[in-house]
C-alpha cells in the first residue's frame, strides 16, 4: 500500500500497526462476526418496537391512529381465536401460491428463449420492457372489469407485476452464462437444444432463482393491492373493512404480519438456494 | 511426409461490415502432422484466439479451406477436443461428472464413462478428486480436469487457447511437464496458443510466431531440442537461443503494422 497517510512508520511500528489495523472493523466491505450482525439487527427491531411502546404508553398518540402494541396483539389473537386470521391468511396464500406459480412457470422458459436466441429477443424483449413500464395499479379497473372480483382478478394482478419482471431479468440470468459453457457444449457437438436444457439452465438456476426470490416479494405488495380494492376475503381485504370501523390495530397487525410473510418467505427461498445450489459458490 | 492432420490453407477472416469492417486474418496458410505439437505466439490482439476457434469450428471465416484428415471442418466436433483459458468446468458437476459429462455426449453408456473418467483423472493426476466440485479445486487441479476431459473421447486434435494463462508459475511448469508427459506417451496433434515462449519452446516441435495488422503468420521455428524434455533443458544453450530468437521474432511482427 503506497498511501500511508504521513505515516513515518519504522519497521517496529509496523507489527502493531497491522494489529490495530486488523481490530478496526467499520472499513468498506470489512467483515464482521455472526453474532455481532444479529444482535445489532436485533437490537434496531428491539430499538423500534420500544419506541412504539414508550409513544403508545405514554399517550403521545391517540389509539386511533397508532394503537399499543398490546391493543394490536390482543385483537391479532382474537382474530386467530374466531378463524378470521387463518381464513384470510389461506385465502392470501392461495392467490399469491397460484398468480405466482403462473407468472414464473411462464417466465421461465419465455425468459430463456430471449436470453439465448436473438430473433426471439428481437420479438419479445422491447414488447415486455413496453409492458413493464405500464403501473400495474393502473391496471386493476380493468382487471375488475375482466374478471370481476373472482379470484382470477387477484392473479391477474400477481401475473401483470411479476411476469414482465421476471421475464427480463431471467433474460438477464441466462445471458451471463459464460459464452465458453455454449463453446464446451458445442465442441462436444450437442444440439443447441441439449446445450439449453443440459449447460445454459443449469449455469442461469441459480440466477433465476433469485429472481424469483425478489419477484416474490413483489407479488404480496401486488396481492395485498388486488385485495385492498377489490376483495370480499383475504389479508388485504380485511385491512380495507377494519379501515371502516376505525380498527386501526387491526390495520397494524395485518401489515406487521404481512411483513413478518415476506420475511420468511424470503428467508425459506434464500435457505433452499443455499441448498439447491451449494456447488455454485463461484469464485 | 503423409498427409497433414490439419491443414489450413489462404485463410481469410474479418469481423463486421461496411465500414466498420476490420481484417483479422489474412492468408493464413499451416499444416499440422500426424503427432505434431504447434504452438501459435503473437502480440496481443494478433487474431491468434480467432483462428483456434475457427479450428474448433465455433467460428466462421470468410474464404479459405480448412480440413482435418482431409474432411473440411463445417462445425464444431467431438474430433478436436478444446481446451479454453477460462474454466470451464461445470460448477454443479464433480470433477468426474465433469469428464463422463463429455463422454456422454460422445455416445458412451454408463459404465463405460465411469471407467474412462476415472482413468483420465489418473492420467492427470487427480485420481483423488473424482468426487469434488470445481469450487473445491483450485485453478491447476480444474485446467487438469479440462485437459482430461478434452483428451477423454479420444479427438484427432488438441486445441489449447492459453490454458496455463491463469496460473501462478509454479503450477504452470507442473502442468507444462504433465503437458509433454502425456503428449509423449499418447502422441497427439496439438494446436496451442500462448504468451509465454518459454512454454512455446518447451512444449513444441514447431513455434508458429503471428503479426499483428492484420493478424497473419511472420515466422516458424522450427524446435530441434530431443524429447523427451525434462526441465533442465531449460537451461540449455540451444534452447536459451531459440527463445530468444522467437523473442525477437515476435518483436519484429508485432512492430509492423498497416503493412501488405
Ligand atoms: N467478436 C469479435 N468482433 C469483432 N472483433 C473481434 C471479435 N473477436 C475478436 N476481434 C478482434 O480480432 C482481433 C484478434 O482477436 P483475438 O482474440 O483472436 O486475438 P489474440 O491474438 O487471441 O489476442 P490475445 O493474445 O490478447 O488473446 C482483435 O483485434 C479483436 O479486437
Ligand atoms: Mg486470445
Amino acid at each position: 500500500m503506497p498511501d500511508e497517510p504521513a505515516g513515518k512508520a519504522s519497521p517496529s511500528d509496523t507489527a502493531t500497526g497491522q494489529a490495530m489495523r486488523r481490530r478496526r472493523s467499520s472499513g468498506i466491505g470489512a467483515p464482521i462476526a455472526r453474532s455481532r450482525f444479529l444482535i445489532i439487527a436485533v437490537a434496531v427491531f428491539a430499538g423500534l418496537g420500544l419506541a412504539w411502546w414508550a409513544a403508545t404508553g405514554l399517550d403521545l398518540v391517540k389509539p386511533i391512529f397508532l394503537p399499543s402494541p398490546a391493543s394490536v396483539a390482543t385483537q391479532l389473537g382474537k382474530l386467530w381465536a374466531d378463524g378470521t386470521l387463518l381464513t384470510d391468511l389461506e385465502a392470501s396464500i392461495y392467490r399469491i401460491s397460484v398468480g405466482f406459480l403462473i407468472a414464473s412457470v411462464l417466465a421461465i422458459p419465455i425468459g430463456v428463449l430471449i436470453g439465448s436466441f436473438r430473433t426471439w429477443e428481437a420479438a419479445i424483449e422491447p414488447l415486455v420492457d413496453f409492458i413493464r413500464y405500464m403501473p400495474v395499479v393502473a391496471f386493476v379497473p380493468l382487471s375488475i372489469l375482466w374478471a370481476g372480483t373472482s379470484d382470477v382478478q387477484k392473479f391477474l394482478i400477481i401475473f401483470i407485476g411479476t411476469f414482465f419482471q421476471q421475464v427480463l431479468m431471467i433474460m438477464d440470468n441466462v445471458k451471463r452464462v459464460p459464452a465458453d459453457f455454449v463453446g464446451l457444449g458445442r465442441t462436444l457437438g450437442l444440439p443447441d437444444r441439449k446445450i439449453l436444457t443440459r449447460i445454459v439452465v443449469p449455469s442461469a438456476m441459480p440466477g433465476i432463482w433469485d429472481t424469483l426470490r425478489i419477484s416474490l416479494g413483489w407479488a404480496w405488495t401486488w396481492l395485498v393491492l388486488a385485495e385492498l380494492v377489490a376483495a370480499t376475503s383475504g389479508l388485504g381485504y380485511r385491512i380495507t373493512v377494519s379501515q371502516r370501523y376505525f380498527q386501526t390495530n387491526t390495520i397494524i397487525g395485518y401489515i406487521l404480519l404481512l411483513g413478518i410473510l415476506g420475511l420468511i418467505t424470503d428467508q425459506v427461498m434464500k435457505a433452499l438456494g443455499k441448498v439447491l445450489f451449494r456447488q455454485d459458490s463461484r469464485s | 511426409m503423409n498427409s497433414p492432420k490439419l491443414r489450413i490453407k489462404s485463410l481469410h477472416k474479418s469481423f463486421g461490415a461496411g465500414a466498420r469492417r476490420t481484417e483479422v486474418l489474412r492468408d493464413i496458410n499451416l499444416d499440422l502432422a500426424d503427432n505434431e505439437f504447434v504452438s501459435l505466439v503473437g502480440t496481443s490482439g494478433c487474431g491468434k484466439s480467432t483462428l483456434l476457434s475457427i479450428v474448433a469450428g465455433l467460428q466462421d471465416f470468410d474464404s479459405g479451406e480448412l480440413d482435418i484428415d482431409g474432411s473440411p471442418i463445417m462445425k464444431p466436433g467431438l474430433d478436436r477436443g478444446v481446451v479454453f483459458q477460462s474454466y470451464t468446468l461445470l460448477p454443479w458437476l464433480t470433477a468426474q461428472q465433469n469428464i463422463e459429462f463429455a463422454l456422454k455426449a460422445a455416445g458412451h453408456d454408463r459404465a463405460t464413462c465411469r471407467r474412462i473418467a476415472l482413468e483420465h483423472l489418473d492420467l492427470v493426476k487427480l485420481p483423488h478428486s473424482a468426487n469434488l466440485y470445481p469450487s473445491e479445486l483450485s485453478g491447476g487441479m480444474k485446467q487438469r480436469v479440462a485437459i482430461a476431459r478434452a483428451l477423454s473421447y479420444r479427438p484427432k486434435m488438441l486445441l489449447m487457447d492459453e490454458p496455463f494463462g491463469a496460473l501462478d508459475a509454479l503450477t504452470r511448469h507442473q502442468m507444462q511437464e504433465l503437458l509433454t508427459q502425456i503428449w509423449e506417451e499418447h502422441r497427439l496433434t496439438v494446436l496451442f496458443v500462448t504468451h509465454d515462449v518459454e512454454e512455446a519452446v518447451y512444449l513444441s516441435d514447431r513455434i508458429v510466431v503471428m503479426g499483428i495488422g492484420p493478424g497473419r503468420i511472420m515466422r516458424t521455428f522450427d524446435v530441434d531440442i530431443e524429447r523427451p524434455r525434462r526441465e533442465e533443458v531449460m537451461e540449455s544453450a540451444a534452447f536459451m537461443d531459440l527463445q530468444r530468437n522467437v523473442h525477437k521474432a515476435i518483436r519484429e511482427a508485432s512492430r509492423r503494422p498497416e503493412m501488405a
